[in-house]
């Protein structure tokens, strides 16, 4: 096995060029620090595999079609949080942002409430997202606290403003204005069932992906992420980013919270419990780093998918939920370990 | 060529790029400039050296835009400017490549050289949809490289992770080079590379010089500085120690001078410039201009 490997790059290690080979795991390890997606994407592939065939009737058009549902508020969500952990952030509060955002959509839009038109509830609520995300990112940079103590503090902040708001009340499906249940609405292609609300989260992400790869700005996110001070040096208002990506994820979990009514007809101050840390599992099992600056947000597409194909394979072929925690807390570390050996690797 | 006067009467023609006329820096009760002196001319390579807390931070901070000084005047052509913040200095074409390796290691090298000065596709794709200019940027790039003489870097889409710390010192001075149209300040470029990796980041410097272009050489490495600069400006106790060339002094007399041992006498020091700039003085003509402004 010696030199048929030819040396790709000019950053060739000199050694490595003596020596003229790679062993196919440093191989392998190239491959994964060029397409960080590759790996998610394999165990995707794999998991719907074995569920196909360990349960009969998991692997059908109409369980495809519920497990893209059940990935649309998680899916929407997490697209916001990646903007965040690219920045070497961590938002833990965003789950209760959507929450808190879901409440204020539904309850203003109630007769007996504001009685506001649903478009003029849901664009509040777009507003009040905003805010909270602006309201993160300005304790963020102003006062120089790390994100993952201002977020643990707004998490708790937001939690107990939606509990106040909707005095322990869930808004009911027949309360909510039709324009807020849109999202929920089912396209039946052929046995498959998608939701209007599938369709909004795909576009979100093919959005932030033309942004991210495609535009300065986010260019300017993964600089941050990656090396705050080389991209101050070079220019960037490092702040000023910062402060845009926590707003833009804001207004992210905003759509997300109207996906969420959507999806369980019904605005309640109970759901979304695990949200926040099921947004930060997606992001990580889809091979976006947390130290920042690397990740694609496709690979939190198929992070999140990842956890509903286990979630409904674990419940169709009959064993019990708690193996489902069991599965995605072994991925989450896989996929750290994963990311800490792609980085050392010299593509 | 020309001959000796004709030589000398050019030089005597020169105004200071870039000058720095008593100027003061206090931190509390730290006096770390003293009204200091400096004066860069067109085309030349100046190092600046001295020992730990004689200045020379200070004075290139208070040069580049990054402090302000208490007092004294700083001066670009001739004219009076006043920097209160970096991108003052780099929007007066002053670029600085900093010991730090300023780069971002995951990003590319094109990306890592527009980095904060991105360009973006003409049409609606560019104004609408802020899609930026991949492929013209990675030209321009590829371009600059070349121009500077750069043969080991020749995938702009690179990521700058992969490659060596002279590499990565390459990318940073060819970002200054593109965009700094005045001046070029290396704050110890070589300090954290190899012997080979340092020829090659000295080897830059001259490049540069060729084309015209003035740089000031911060460094500790005297063979370094010996090898390239045309004047070297010895910074002590918060001023200007001496200004001497490498013919004119050895390099024990430089560290006598630095620690105080060795005075030298003003009539003896070459505080006027001794390089007839580069005919190609100006910017370095890649269409990367443009982009700064």
């Amino acid at each position: 096995m010696v030199s048929e490997t030819t040396a790709t790059s000019a950053g060739y290690d000199a050694a490595e060029e003596f020596l003229g080979r790679q062993s196919g795991l440093q191989r392998l390890q190239t491959i994964l620090h060029g397409y960080p997606w590759l790996s998610p994407a394999s165990v995707l592939v794999v998991a719907t595999l074995i569920f196909a065939f360990v349960a009969p009737n998991f692997a059908t058009l109409g369980n495809f079609g519920t497990i893209t549902q059940q990935t649309a508020v998680i899916g929407t969500l997490a697209i916001g949080q990646t903007l965040i952990i690219l920045t070497a952030g961590i938002d833990l509060s965003c789950g209760a942002i959507m929450v808190f955002t879901s409440m204020v959509i539904a309850k203003t839009a109630m007769e007996s409430d504001l009685n506001l038109p649903g478009g003029l509830a849901l664009l509040l609520g777009l507003v009040v997202g905003g805010l909270a995300g602006f309201a993160n990112g300005l304790l963020i940079t102003r006062l120089n606290l790390p994100p993952f103590i201002v977020t643990l503090g707004t998490l708790g902040i937001f939690t107990s403003l939606t509990l106040l708001y909707a005095t322990g009340r869930t808004v009911r499906n027949r309360e909510l204005a039709p324009e807020l249940k849109w999202l929920g609405k089912g396209l039946d292609l052929g046995g498959f069932t998608i939701t209007t609300g599938v369709l909004v989260m795909l576009g979100l992400y093919a959005v932030f992906a033309y942004v991210l790869r495609y535009t300065a700005w986010g260019s300017h996110v993964y600089a941050v992420g990656d090396d705050p001070d080389a991209a101050r040096l070079a220019g960037i208002q490092v702040n000023k980013v910062l402060l845009s990506v926590y707003t833009v994820a804001g207004f992210i979990f905003a759509i997300a919270a109207w996906v969420l009514i959507g999806r369980v007809n019904a605005a309640s101050p109970n759901s979304g419990i695990d949200a926040n840390l099921d947004s930060i599992t997606a992001v990580v099992i889809g091979g976006t780093s947390l130290f920042g600056g690397r990740g694609r947000v496709v690979g939190t597409l198929i992070g999140a998918l990842i956890v509903s194909v286990v979630e409904s394979g674990l419940s169709i072929a009959g064993l019990d939920q708690a193996y489902k925690r069991l599965a995605i807390g072994m991925l989450i570390i896989i996929a750290v370990a994963a990311d800490q050996w792609i980085r050392r690797a010299r593509a | 060529m020309s001959t000796q006067t004709e030589m000398s009467s050019e030089l005597s023609k020169l105004t200071p790029v870039l000058e720095g006329i008593g100027l003061v820096k206090t931190y509390g009760r730290v006096v770390a400039l003293d009204g200091a002196d400096f004066a860069l001319y067109p085309g030349e390579v100046l190092a600046v050296i001295g020992d730990n807390g004689a200045g020379k931070s200070s004075m290139i901070k208070a040069l580049s835009g990054a402090e302000v000084p208490d007092r004294g005047t700083v001066k670009l052509d001739g004219q009076e400017v006043t920097f209160t913040r970096p991108g003052d200095a780099k929007a007066a074409g002053i670029e600085t490549v900093y010991q730090t390796l300023a780069v971002s290691p995951a990003l590319d090298i094109a990306t890592n050289m527009f980095l904060g000065r991105e360009e973006r596709k003409a049409g609606v794709l560019g104004s609408v949809f802020r899609m930026l200019d991949g492929s013209g940027m990675r030209r321009k790039a590829k371009e600059q490289m070349s121009s500077l003489g750069i043969g080991t870097l020749q995938n702009m889409g690179q990521s700058v992770e992969t490659l060596s710390g002279g590499q990565r010192q390459a990318v940073s001075v060819a970002r200054a080079a593109a965009f700094g149209h005045k001046v070029i300040i290396l704050d110890e470029p070589t300090a954290a590379l190899g012997v080979r990796e340092s020829a090659q980041v000295l080897q830059l410097i001259k490049n540069l010089r060729d084309k015209g272009m003035p740089v000031i050489l911060i460094s500790h490495n005297m063979p370094q500085v010996f090898e390239v600069a045309d004047r070297i400006h010895v910074q002590r106790l918060g001023k200007r120690g001496a200004v001497i060339t490498p013919q004119t002094v050895t390099i024990t007399d430089v560290v006598a001078i630095m620690t105080g041992a060795l005075q030298v006498p003003v009539e003896e020091q070459t505080l006027g410039p001794v390089r007839v700039p580069a005919k190609t003085a100006g910017p370095i003509k890649t269409g990367l201009e443009e982009a700064a402004g």
